[in-house]
């Protein structure tokens, strides 16, 4: 059964399109990669599907089986908040909130869960860190380690592995992998890392404004559209 | 000192201005420290404004000053919130301009009702005579009720201040929470308006929250620091507004700048050692 769909989805700022003539759908418990060059609209699509921001025409539906609490989320860029003052403790449970009611207060299973996740992105020993004191990299895991507290049956990342070390990078594509395999929690990456996708992901979308691919990753290489952007040509969309 | 203490709280009008007074600058502390983080403090001097325009007209109409300023304050803290979430108008101009003309019609139905007379000036200032005790009833009964839901939804109000995106991404219904911010923001600022002045509410929000951040980091932290420093200028403030016989308002903003001033050189102070001990 499809989880998520878009029908002749097209979206837009103001007068300029971003995505267009978009029609794709998921099935749950898969692994899909969004990849296109910069300004290609992944960012876009990514907000639209999370309700964030509404088509101009065509649907998003996401289906009954999963709820909008029950999805992660990492944003490319969360708005600057330099000054902040919170603790990596305090944003990374504030994670498993979406889940509560009106009344919202943590247990101890939300507790575990928020520990669980550090400890998987292995920044346990930042647990009492101030966050606005943190690298780049560091901030990025503690996002990751929030959007894990949220995602119960889907989780949707935007370029993920930004700020991350080659080692962080592959043990969090094994984190990934393992929470769709094992957990059969849906995948939506915004990745620029091609062959990453092509070996972790079941399903590649490569957007310019329109799709220029859809279908299995393992088929992706072979395409028109893969051999270019594998190539490493190719401009952002204009209109 | 604790003579002057006591001599105080041989004042009922004093003892009532001091439970009101504390109650309203927690309230204000708690919210400030969300309206400072997402760049809404300005909205606490709008709303000031607006409620001096209000308690001048129910001054003209000789209304009940709080049952008149309370419904137009809550309202114009909807209107704010709308305009700046829309986008049109940048917020900080938004609420400069409600501001400016809330507090230019106050002035003119002032000058053509009464003219400027003590109430006025009260209105302005501050008066810790101003309380009647059905005031008093109404002002604990509701800054009680402030703190009641921000302790309830704390956990809420820190995700929506933190990072609104991910909350609304994730099924919160972040523009209730706002709503909740401004109208809880609205209330405490009638509150506290005649007793502070309409011209000094706002620092009460304001300050307790950057004092706090010079010296804290976390989120609980700085809320449970800002509501006791704010208690405690309130306090101060008033003391020396009694022992110096200066005016209330002044006197506790005063208070709050002193604070300000020790916590951020506390700050900094750490900071600089903090600096030496990782280079050595
Ligand atoms: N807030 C915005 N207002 C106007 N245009 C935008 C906005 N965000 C993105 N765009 C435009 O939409 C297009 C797609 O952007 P985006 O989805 O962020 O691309 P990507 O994430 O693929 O790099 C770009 O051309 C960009 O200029
Ligand atoms: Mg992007």
């Amino acid at each position: 059964m499809a989880v998520l769909s878009c029908e002749n989805l097209c979206l837009a700022y103001e007068n300029k399109i971003a995505v267009s003539d978009l029609s794709f759908s998921l099935e749950a418990g898969e692994y899909l990669c969004i990849v296109g060059e910069n300004g290609s609209g992944k960012s876009t699509l990514i907000k639209a599907l999370l309700g964030l921001k509404a088509p101009k025409s065509g649907k998003v539906s996401l289906s009954d089986g999963v709820k909008h609490t029950e999805i992660g989320y990492l944003p490319q860029q969360t708005p600057a908040q330099k000054d902040f003052p919170a603790s990596v403790w305090e944003v990374v449970l504030s994670g498993c909130l979406s889940a509560k009611g009106l009344i919202s207060f943590y247990t101890r299973k939300d507790r575990q869960r928020a520990m669980e996740n550090l400890e998987k992105l292995g920044i346990a020993n930042l647990k009492n860190a101030c966050y606005r004191e943190l690298s780049g990299g560091q901030q990025q895991r503690v996002l990751l380690a929030r959007a894990l507290c949220a995602a119960k049956k889907m989780l949707l990342l935007d370029e993920p592995v930004t700020g991350l070390d080659p080692i962080a990078t592959a043990d969090f594509y094994a984190l990934i992998r393992d929470l769709n395999k094992k957990d059969g929690v849906t995948i939506i990456m915004v990745s620029h890392d091609l062959h990453a996708a092509i070996e972790n992901a079941d399903k590649i979308l490569q957007l310019r404004c329109k799709p220029l691919y859809y279908g299995p990753a393992k088929h992706y290489a072979e395409s028109e559209a893969g051999k270019k952007l594998l190539g490493g040509d190719g401009n952002a969309c204009h209109h | 000192m604790p003579a002057i203490i006591e001599a105080m709280f041989a004042y009922p009008f004093l003892t009532r201005a001091l439970i009101v007074g504390i109650l309203i600058s927690l309230c204000a502390a708690l919210l400030g420290v969300s309206l400072v983080l997402k760049r809404y403090s300005m909205i606490g001097d709008g709303l000031s404004h607006v409620g001096f325009g209000a308690l001048a007209a129910a001054a003209a109409m000789n209304a009940a000053p709080l049952y008149v300023a309370i419904p137009v304050v809550v309202i114009a803290a909807f209107l704010l919130l709308r305009i700046s979430e829309s986008g049109k108008i940048k917020g900080d101009s938004a609420i400069a301009l409600i501001s400016a003309s809330a507090l230019a019609i106050g002035v003119m139905i002032v000058s053509l009702s009464s003219g400027m007379n003590t109430d006025i000036y009260n209105y302005m200032f501050g008066s810790i005579l101003s309380m009647s005790s059905g005031d008093v009833t109404l002002s604990v009964v509701l800054s009680i009720v402030v703190m009641i839901l921000f302790a309830v939804f704390y956990n809420r109000i820190f995700a929506v201040t933190f990072d609104e995106t991910f909350a609304r991404a994730t099924g919160t219904k972040a523009g209730i929470y706002n709503m909740l911010i401004a109208l809880l923001t609205a209330l405490t600022i009638v509150l506290g308006m005649r007793m502070m002045g309409a011209m000094l509410i706002s620092s009460l929000i304001i300050f307790p929250a950057l004092t706090s951040m010079r010296v804290c980091k976390r989120f609980r932290s700085v809320i449970i620091c800002s509501a006791v420093v704010s208690a405690v200028c309130f306090f101060a403030g008033i003391s020396s507004s009694y022992a110096l016989s200066t005016p209330a308002g002044a006197s506790v903003v005063v208070a709050n700048l002193v604070a300000f001033l020790i916590f951020a050189a506390v700050g900094a102070i750490r900071d600089a050692m903090q600096l030496r001990l990782d280079k050595g």
